[in-house]
């Protein structure tokens, strides 16, 4: 029977929720890892019971944690990331240069054909990749490399490569984004690398239309349409109808278009999510209601989902990292909160539900469907 | 014997209960002792020490004999008491940085 399993990573544990088909009623295990921040939990699409976690605390620095039975044993592996060569400066907050420092993995995007490699994004924000399961690590370093990572600057929290998508069509072509530095694509599985942001306007810069140094919070890629990109920026949200190299605003008649998280319907390459926060400054959403935004048309037009999630006195934020959807006949949504709530919808946003609670702030969702 | 007492959540992440026990060989140092443990639990590797500078990460301090070794240089020989595992060897999570 189909199933799906949810992997939510939180400030202080990871916990796996799971659910038959129906989605109704949900099994959790954890807190796995208690006590350190699990920035990201994703498993591998070639192999669904290889997982790979990211755990990572102030006191101890970056552990990989690798599953190799669906989340019910854990190994730690390779943690060792070091950039390649003279690693050189980026620019600090003041502007003056600083070295690059490894400080932790981001996100973990399994390869889609070889459960053995793996792809992490790191801060301060470099690309490495591993081929044999998570045990060695070796960067990718064109993406620094490329011309402009020595103005790259940190976003408020830190300088990340939080997104990195796999084009499935394209061999080679892949995603990356930083903030705030941008978004970048290769064509030549990561060896080669420039920026794609030609469309982007970001007032918090001096040149608002500038190549690099764009918040850019999170992208999206419906897989049977790799050419759209949708991306939630510092505020704007956007799309690409060129595989990056031109981008159109589509907030619409969104009631803020600040925010971090955005996602695409398993099966309708034009049904996208977002989460509207209040702004920069207020990072809960607007009027203490939370709301997901759906729109239909792939952006400019959409409507708030809001049966089943709490209208009055709610002031949590939904990180980037922070929500998915299975791949079931009826699309499942999921999204988790700093507020410890992992909330879930069997029907593509049209009801929610939280499947728990009290958990610490949560840092990542991510869904995998069973059959 | 060196006795090393871990923070628990090393203990945890080398799935260890209480105290671990080292047999150091040559001189007992903080970087001999921490040679050994990271040799017998790998997945320790970098979370006590920079994998590649193996300087002290700024969040762990090494305390022995009622006294603070953090600042102390890792080649300095330890304490006789550690030495003779009268006294523990303790890694700890400093006060800050959880």
């Amino acid at each position: 029977m189909s199933g799906v399993r949810v992997l939510v990573g939180t400030r202080k544990g990871a916990f796996v929720l799971t659910a038959d088909g129906s989605r109704q009623n949900w099994d959790v295990s954890g807190p796995h890892f208690s006590g350190w921040e699990i920035y990201h939990v994703k498993g591998s699409p070639a192999d669904p019971d290889r997982l790979f976690a990211s755990q990572t605390s102030g006191w101890s620095g970056q552990v990989i944690q690798r599953s190799d039975d669906g989340g019910k044993s854990w190994q730690p592996v390779g943690n060792q990331f070091s950039y390649d060569g003279v690693p050189g400066t980026h620019q600090w907050y003041d502007g003056t240069p600083h070295p690059w420092e490894f400080e932790r993995v981001w996100h973990l995007e399994p390869s889609l054909a070889d459960p053995d490699t793996v792809y992490a994004g790191v801060e301060d924000a470099g690309l490495f990749k591993s081929t044999d399961g998570g045990d060695s690590w070796q960067e990718l370093p064109g993406l620094r490399g490329h011309g402009s990572g020595s103005s790259w600057q940190p976003g408020a929290g830190g300088m990340c490569l939080h997104t990195i998508i796999l084009d499935p069509v394209r061999s080679g072509r892949m995603f990356a984004a930083i903030s705030a530095a941008g978004a970048f694509r290769s064509d030549d599985a990561g060896q080669t690398w420039r920026p794609v942001n030609r469309g982007l306007k970001s007032e918090g810069i001096p040149d608002p239309d500038a190549e690099v140094g764009h918040c850019v919070h999170r992208i999206a890629m419906h897989p049977s349409r790799p050419d759209v990109l949708y991306m939630q920026k510092h505020w704007d949200v956007m799309r690409s109808d060129d595989a990056g190299e031109s981008w159109r605003e589509i907030s619409g008649n969104l009631p803020t278009d600040f925010g971090f998280p955005i996602d695409v319907h398993a099966h309708e390459p034009d049904t996208v999510y977002v989460v509207p926060i209040t702004s920069d400054s207020l990072h809960y959403p607007p009027d203490g209601k939370l709301r997901v935004y759906r729109s239909r048309t792939g952006g400019d037009e959409w409507e708030p989902l809001t049966n089943g999630l709490p209208q009055e006195h709610c002031y949590v934020n939904v990180y980037r990292d922070a929500m998915a959807v299975d791949s079931l006949d009826s699309c499942g949504v999921y999204f988790g909160t700093t507020g410890g709530q992992v909330y879930g919808s069997p029907d593509a946003g049209d009801t929610w539900a939280p499947i728990v609670r009290n958990l610490p702030a949560v840092l990542s969702v991510e869904v995998q469907t069973l059959s | 014997m060196i006795r090393v007492v871990l923070p628990s959540h090393l203990r945890r992440l080398a799935s260890v209960d209480g105290e671990v026990h080292l047999e150091v060989t040559g001189e007992v140092t903080q970087a001999s002792v921490l040679d050994a443990l990271e040799a017998r639990y790998p997945m320790l590797r970098g979370t006590i020490r920079d994998p590649e500078s193996r300087r002290r990460r700024a969040f762990m301090r090494f305390f022995a004999c009622e006294e603070d070794l953090s600042h102390e240089q890792p080649d300095a020989p330890l304490p006789a008491e550690v030495v003779s595992g009268r006294e523990p060897y303790l890694i700890v999570g400093a006060m800050a940085g959880g």
